[in-house]
């Protein structure tokens, strides 16, 4: 198998002492970045090009790939402990993470999240080692109606078995949609909804809404519920970790599921963020025993992690093999391979086998380390909880209003976190869905975008989302999460009210 | 108290004044490279190549960041030069979006707001098809879309920038009717045509590369007064000099290229422009610079001064011509 010898022959280029020390001061560099809000990979790994200069480019790809692992591990962190998504692709996590911390299982919850995230990451390796050929021709097929349906996939899957009350889910996901139009148009060049400011002119940054509802809003409603972090206390020991490692096996359903939901995503642009969010909504959905999400149920906690992180290594395969980075951090990649002097494209793993597979061979060695690393480090995390909420509450509050910051440098955004925190604090009290929101503010433009793109070639006509059978079988797919959830609670219903009749 | 005030004064205004005495150099804050486009695109290359080689060769000892602020086809970057009137450590790097913005987008700056330091290249542009498409030259192309009209997809960057322009001088020259869809970037537009769902595309040499490499896509001509430099075979034994120049297919379009242009905050003393005008220049003249040209296609130029001027005069005239026959400009 060809495959497997061009493989260990990546071995045999990644795994030098040079090599290694990279990848151990990548992931390291990462996790930094990722726990705090807004830095984040993009601008880490942006922020470390210059130095690259120097490296051949198997090392420079080496760091830079290590460091945005490392990244998408401490991303979970502060999801799991204080509320806040250190990355946009961990705010699902927080959905589960957040409220198993509370209980006072934060050890639990970190282990769970890291464990799964390499987990996630070898199967998004492996389907890259085998599949590299194959997975980058399934990428040509998607054009502007294919990724309309994916993310109708995404929103259908997440909101179809929504547990707020439809009407109140409905106002979350319209505000979410109407703040993800704020900008220039790219269909149409139009510059809408900034109302003269022009810092309003790139839109209003995800990340920093995003900071503000979760952040701001969760420490808002800490300190009106009396100046304490709820289930402050937790055991702190590593023996935790290893009980929960051996829960794991428990969850391999979902783990496989939503592991080949990142691989899907992260192949086909639709990014970590939206795998995230879809492959949470479907484990929802396929899941009915036992406590309700949102509880801190474990599996709400593997299903994101996983698909989060295979399809952040599969992200990989399209920005080598196509040219097309499927998320910010891969955008940024490319731009350095480009400096070095590679062209992203098919033809560069025919060209420069050692590169291509030094990296992927570093990708395996370098998840691992991750894993250790992070595992290594979530006691001393979770003891995080324990400082008493008068020191801790002021730090968050600056490292949210820095992390804002560093998203573009302007002073704009920080007001924006105020005003967004003061929405999420309401939100939270009247008790709206915050999901729905960030779900579409992060696919709202993209799905704007392609729905506008498919209507142009079509001439305006629907039917070019039925008009070949991958489109369809998506479109299809979509529908039947969106509407079987709510037929079958009124079957149901309808059952039980039949005797009574 | 107050005369140890006064000495630091005097002393903070003699330390000020000793730089612009010798020769004019940025403060020792560091320079901003604001780069009018997201990671990784054309306008980012430009500048961290730029950056690599000022660094890598020691003309510049400053150390340097690079900011992304790609909102607004770029517009963001230019209304922080505005907001950044007179700051002499920030360089703005963009195309002639600079100055074209302006007249499509109702935005709340000015050409006047930056003041032009010099264009480095010149970016081609390619009329590209999929490999197995049914149009061997460009009048094939031309002729199908008047048979057909309005049904030929078009893909290319953004809206009303620089691809979509191209597109509309095409039908314009032509009288063909073509449909345009904008998609977000060159590589996506790219990988739209190598998978199938638009017809044509105009991307610039660099971003349709490793899909030509691969057979998946064919150039079919380029909108340059000459043919390209000599290259080494890159798909088959075809290399960037076969490609025919459109007028020469029987395209009437002399030259429609864009400039890849270093912009300042508008009110900077004319040393400061200097300072670095001669920094560019001894860039362009670097072996980095000259690698860099060659792996991404573009013709090196270096234009400054008048010669610049004239070159944004003639290009914004006959761009907006386009513009108003597209009746885009809002009048």
């Amino acid at each position: 198998m060809g495959n497997f010898d061009l493989l260990m022959h990546g071995f045999g280029i990644a795994i030098t002492p040079m090599h290694l020390m990279l990848m151990v001061a990548g992931v390291l560099m990462g996790l930094i970045v990722g726990v705090l809000p807004g830095l984040g990979a993009p601008n880490g790994v942006s922020l470390l090009i210059p130095l690259t200069f120097a490296l051949d480019p198997t090392s420079a790809i080496i760091l830079l790939s290590s460091m945005y692992w490392g990244a998408l591990f401490g991303g979970s962190t502060t999801s799991i402990l204080f509320n806040i998504p250190g990355e946009p692709s961990s705010v699902a996590t927080t959905f589960d993470g957040y409220p198993m911390a509370q209980k006072g299982e934060s050890t639990r919850a970190l282990t769970l999240a890291f464990m799964s995230a390499g987990i996630g990451a070898l199967l998004g390796i492996i389907v890259i080692t085998l599949l590299a050929g194959w997975a980058s021709n399934f990428a040509l097929k998607f054009g502007a109606p294919e990724y309309f349906a994916v993310y109708f996939l995404a929103f259908a899957a997440f909101i179809g078995m929504g547990s707020a009350s439809p009407a109140k889910t409905l106002v979350s996901l319209a505000t979410g949609l109407i703040l993800s139009t704020v900008g220039m148009d790219t269909v149409t060049g139009e510059v809408r909804l900034t109302f003269g400011y022009d810092e309003l002119l790139s839109g209003i940054s995800f990340l920093v809404v995003v900071i503000g509802l979760f952040g701001i809003g969760e420490l808002l409603s800490t300190v009106q519920e009396g100046l304490r972090f709820r289930g402050v206390s937790s055991r702190i020991d590593l023996r935790d970790v290893l009980r929960t490692i051996r829960e794991l096996p428990r969850y391999w359903a979902t783990t496989i599921r939503s592991g080949l939901i990142g691989i899907w995503m992260g192949i086909t642009p639709g990014g970590p963020t939206a795998a995230s969010f879809m492959s949470y909504g479907i484990a929802r959905q396929a899941s009915r025993k036992g406590q309700p999400f949102g509880t801190g149920r474990p599996e709400g906690i593997v299903a994101p992690e996983t698909a989060d992180h295979s399809a952040g290594t599969c992200a990989m395969l399209p920005m080598l093999a196509l040219g097309v980075p499927s998320s910010a951090t891969a955008a940024v990649m490319m731009g350095g391979l480009m400096i070095w002097g590679l062209t992203p494209g098919p033809m560069l793993f025919a060209t420069k086998p050692d590169f291509v597979w030094g990296l992927i061979a570093s990708m395996y060695i370098s998840n691992i380390v991750g894993v250790i690393l992070v595992l290594a480090t979530v006691p001393m995390f979770a003891a995080l909880l324990r400082i008493p909420f008068a020191i801790i509450g002021p730090m968050i509050v600056a490292i949210c209003f820095v992390g804002a910051y560093t998203v573009s440098n302007s002073t704009f955004d920080l007001w924006l976190v105020l005003v967004f925190g003061l929405v999420g604090y309401m939100f939270n009290r009247l008790d709206y869905p915050l999901a729905p929101l960030v779900l579409a503010m992060v696919l709202g433009h993209k799905a704007e975008n392609a729905f506008h793109q498919s209507m142009v070639l079509s001439d305006g006509s629907l039917g070019i989302f039925f008009s070949n059978t991958l489109v369809s079988s998506i479109m299809v797919l979509g529908l039947a999460l969106l509407i079987l959830p709510k037929m079958l609670q009124l079957g149901g219903r309808l059952r039980r009210k039949m005797p009574v009749e | 108290m107050t005369k140890l005030t006064t000495a630091l004064i005097a002393a903070t205004a003699v330390m000020a004044a000793a730089p612009a005495m010798a020769q004019w150099e940025p403060n020792n804050r560091p320079v901003e490279f604001v780069v009018a486009s997201g990671a990784g695109g054309g306008t980012d290359n430009f500048a961290r190549t730029i950056q690599s080689v000022l660094s890598r060769d020691g003309i510049m000892d400053q150390s340097i960041v690079v900011l992304n602020k790609g909102g607004g086809s770029g517009a963001e970057a230019f209304l922080y030069a505005k907001q950044n009137k007179g700051d002499a450590n920030k360089l703005i790097f963009g195309t002639n979006n600079v100055y074209l913005l302006p007249h499509v987008a109702k935005l709340a700056y000015t050409t006047d707001d930056l003041q032009p330091v010099a264009a480095l290249a010149l970016d081609e542009f390619l009329v590209w098809v999929k490999a197995d498409s049914p149009y061997e030259n460009i009048t094939d192309l031309i002729e199908a879309a008047k048979a057909e009209p309005g049904q030929i997809v078009f893909g290319g960057s953004q809206s009303k920038d620089t691809d979509e322009t191209l597109v509309a001088l095409i039908e314009q020259t032509s009288g063909a009717d073509f449909k345009y869809v904008p998609f977000n970037g060159g590589g996506e537009v790219g990988v739209q045509l190598a998978g199938g769902h638009v017809a044509a595309n105009v991307n610039n040499p660099n971003e349709n590369l490793g899909q030509w490499q691969a057979g998946a896509v064919r150039p079919l001509c380029v909108f340059a007064p000459e043919r390209m430099a000599e290259s080494e075979a890159i798909s088959g034994d075809m290399g960037w000099q076969d490609i025919p120049t459109c007028k020469e297919a029987g395209l009437d379009i002399e030259s429609y290229r864009m400039p890849r242009t270093v912009w300042v905050p508008a009110d900077l003393p004319e040393e400061a422009v200097a300072y670095y005008r001669d920094a560019l220049q001894k860039v362009s003249e670097s072996e980095g610079w000259k690698d860099y040209l060659t792996r991404t296609s573009q013709s090196g130029a270096f234009l400054a001064g008048d010669e610049l001027k004239a070159f944004i005069d003639e290009n914004e005239t006959s761009t907006v011509a386009v513009f108003k026959a597209e009746g885009w400009t809002g009048e």
